[in-house]
């Protein structure tokens, strides 16, 4: 009911959207003449958090007017139906290319054939899709798998040998980032002295991330737990109230290892009340944009790009938070 | 011993003793209470204080489905409310200041006063179905709330906001005050005064109620304005919780918990009669089996499952068809009070 009508709402949208893109394109057809100009649809997810906004704006600024493009932006706010209808508008109003942030992984078949017939190359970027890897031109994104073997390799080394008991919040149960966060972290603890002695779902927001630990410590005691592992920063920034909510020193009664390098994480990580951040880079948009041209030039590309996620210890982001653009 | 069984708190109140006693013996630490600084720490504190946003949602809700309404918006209302507060409190040159945290509070508490207004007028004045009327609010208000967080999570720093949600007064939370305190607020107003029982009327019949003179639009208007602001002030202790206003997740299915915990109070979602000491019940059932879900270990993929059992198992347990089946199964001795069962049923249903 709510889907559908969200849908509805977001269907209108998107035919409102086009209706713009289309008079506008025209006008640029018949005035300047301009024929440089590279139209770019890209379907955006949503705007569902901090990393989001650091992503859609990072795309913007990309796919600017002064980079040679103009960017017709659609956010579907995370209804995939939605999503795959401004798709197909982009190919009807003819962009040059399109780009796409999947919601879901399934379901693409179709529209990406659409647009191969249609000869508009499709870059995809963050999440992935199931579809054969022949419809689309290239992918552009993390390696989650990755992050999470980084915060367990730091804990690998942190803790090692000594006897250490970690409590984990979760991702959002049977999402990408959550199952391969866990499965890269634990990965890379094998065969130390760490024990995972509870492990729940915090579902990527703070409030989730600071009852489960609450829950958590009221269980276990501040004691009775050595390391935390976060799989976003919201999460971990959610346990660090809990944590000094009951009396104990976040990053040294309990060390904590999170996932993503969002603004409010490292300004943590400097304040010292979390121990170690692996980054999950949402500034993909000036590597899209060059596989955009790539691909409009004609030059082969790979089907895939990992963006290299960095690390920051307490000292490391001391020095770069002033810097860093989300 | 049957006047007790026979009352209607009995059943719900019986579900959260056995859903306590069971946390207690899988984990003997979910019992335990400590002392520190004189402040009380604990589990079951935290059940508690963690209660509050949702037991002043579904103080609100009681009201409303009393009236045979239903709200939607209540999880928006959160959203926009916390949101208000905490960009006032952000924008302000002294986030920390008693008056800042003032203005911001009463702000919210306005813009929720305005958008419960909004649903009731809906309702009681355009005879708009509530589920409808309040579906607007709910969808168009976290947009709202996204709006004023530019789709950011808005954090601050202030020590006397962080202490609505946090914060201890005597020996126990501040929350779990302010919970207190609403509960008796609506107490005393519906059930001291002829207000309650001119709700009840206006759900049970609303066309009878009119006729006998009962002003039905007012006390419907006035249920879906004390619905915002109790969600209002939900939305203030939410986002004092965690120091930020989360747009996005902020209250988000909170309505049908809320629901969920005023039927397991005992008040039937067909409007009439209406208990605020079963919803306080409800929501601690609902807020105990969350702690529950983390002190049994339930692994999160199977945790929803569990959720919707132990809620069949307690509803269940609450039905008096259940019972009569039970006793007909089980005891023919008792099979003599199955009449008075049935009276009570049609007393309940007239």
């Amino acid at each position: 009911m709510r889907k559908r009508f969200l849908s509805t709402i977001a269907l209108a949208g998107v035919a409102a959207l086009g209706l713009a893109a289309c008079s506008s394109s025209d006008d640029g057809g018949n005035g300047s003449g301009d024929g440089d100009t590279i139209t770019v649809g890209f379907a955006q997810t949503g705007s569902e958090s901090g990393w989001r906004s650091a992503n859609t704006e990072s795309m913007k600024t990309a796919f600017s007017a002064e980079n040679g493009f103009e960017l017709v932006f659609n956010a579907a706010d995370n209804d995939p139906a939605a999503q795959i209808t401004a798709v197909r508008n982009f190919i009807n109003q003819g962009v040059d290319a399109i780009v796409i942030a999947p919601i879901v992984e399934d379901g693409w078949d179709d529209v990406l054939q659409e647009a191969k017939d249609a000869g508009i190359p499709v870059i995809l970027e963050d999440r992935t899709v199931s579809s054969s890897d022949d419809l689309y031109a290239s992918w552009v994104g993390l390696d989650f798998r990755t992050e999470g073997v980084y915060a367990g390799e730091w804990a690998a080394e942190e803790f090692g040998d000594t006897p250490t008991k970690m409590v984990v919040l979760e991702g959002t149960t049977g999402s990408a980032p959550a199952n391969d966060r866990a499965d890269g972290f634990n990965e890379a603890i094998e065969g130390t002295a760490i024990e995972t002695i509870d492990s729940q779902t915090g579902d990527f927001t703070r409030d989730g991330g600071k009852t489960v630990m609450e829950g958590f410590i009221a269980k276990y005691g501040i004691d009775g737990i050595d390391l935390l592992y976060a799989h976003n920063d919201d999460m971990g920034l959610g346990a660090i109230e809990a944590i000094e909510a009951a009396g104990g020193v976040p990053g040294v009664d309990i060390k904590i290892v999170t996932i993503d390098a969002v603004k409010d994480g490292m300004q943590a990580l400097v304040d010292g009340k979390i121990n170690y951040i692996v980054e999950c880079n949402p500034l993909l948009g000036e590597l899209a944009a060059g596989l955009v041209k790539d691909v409009l030039a004609g030059e082969d590309v790979d089907k895939s790009y990992y963006v290299e996620d960095q690390k920051f210890t307490q000292e490391e982001a001391a020095e770069v938070i002033d810097s860093r653009l989300y | 011993m049957t006047a007790i069984i026979k009352h209607r708190l009995f059943w719900p109140a019986s579900a959260l003793v056995v859903l306590i006693t069971v946390n207690m013996l899988a984990n003997a630490s979910f019992a335990r209470i400590t002392v520190r600084d004189g402040h009380l720490y604990g589990a079951l504190i935290d059940i508690l204080r963690q209660s509050a946003p949702l037991m002043l949602v579904a103080l609100g809700m009681t009201l409303v489905i009393a009236t045979r309404g239903i709200d939607l918006s209540v999880g928006a209302i959160m959203a926009v409310s916390g949101a208000v507060a905490l960009t006032i409190i952000d924008g302000s040159e002294d986030p920390g200041g008693f008056g800042t945290i003032m203005i911001a509070i009463l702000v919210a508490l306005l813009v929720s006063l305005v958008l419960g207004a909004w649903n009731g007028f809906l309702v009681s004045v355009l005879g708009i179905q509530p589920i409808i009327a309040t579906l607007v609010l709910m969808l168009a208000g976290r947009g709202t709330a996204l709006l004023i967080t530019s789709g950011e999570i808005t954090t601050v720093v202030s020590a006397p906001f962080k202490q609505i949600a946090s914060g201890y007064l005597v020996i126990l939370p501040v929350a779990f005050f302010i919970w207190v305190a609403a509960v008796v607020v609506v107490g005393v107003v519906e059930r001291r005064t002829a207000l309650g029982m001119l709700t009840e009327a206006v759900g049970i019949n609303p066309e009878a109620s009119r006729l006998a003179g009962v002003r039905s639009r007012g006390i419907i208007w006035t249920a879906y304005i004390a619905s915002g602001v109790l969600a209002g002030v939900a939305g203030i202790i939410y986002s004092s919780n965690t120091m930020a206003a989360d747009a996005n997740s902020a209250g988000y299915l909170i309505e049908l918990y809320a629901i969920l915990a005023v039927v397991l109070g005992g008040t039937s979602l067909m409007g009439g009669k209406f208990s605020i000491a079963g919803t306080v019940i409800g929501v601690l059932i609902v807020q105990t089996l969350e702690s529950t879900i983390l002190f049994l270990g339930v692994a999160p993929a199977k945790s929803p499952v569990f959720f919707a059992l132990v809620v069949i198992f307690v509803v269940l347990v609450q039905s008096p068809r259940v019972h009569r089946w039970g006793r007909s199964v089980f005891g023919s001795s008792r099979t003599s009070s199955a009449p008075d069962e049935d009276a009570e049923k049609k007393e309940v249903a007239a």
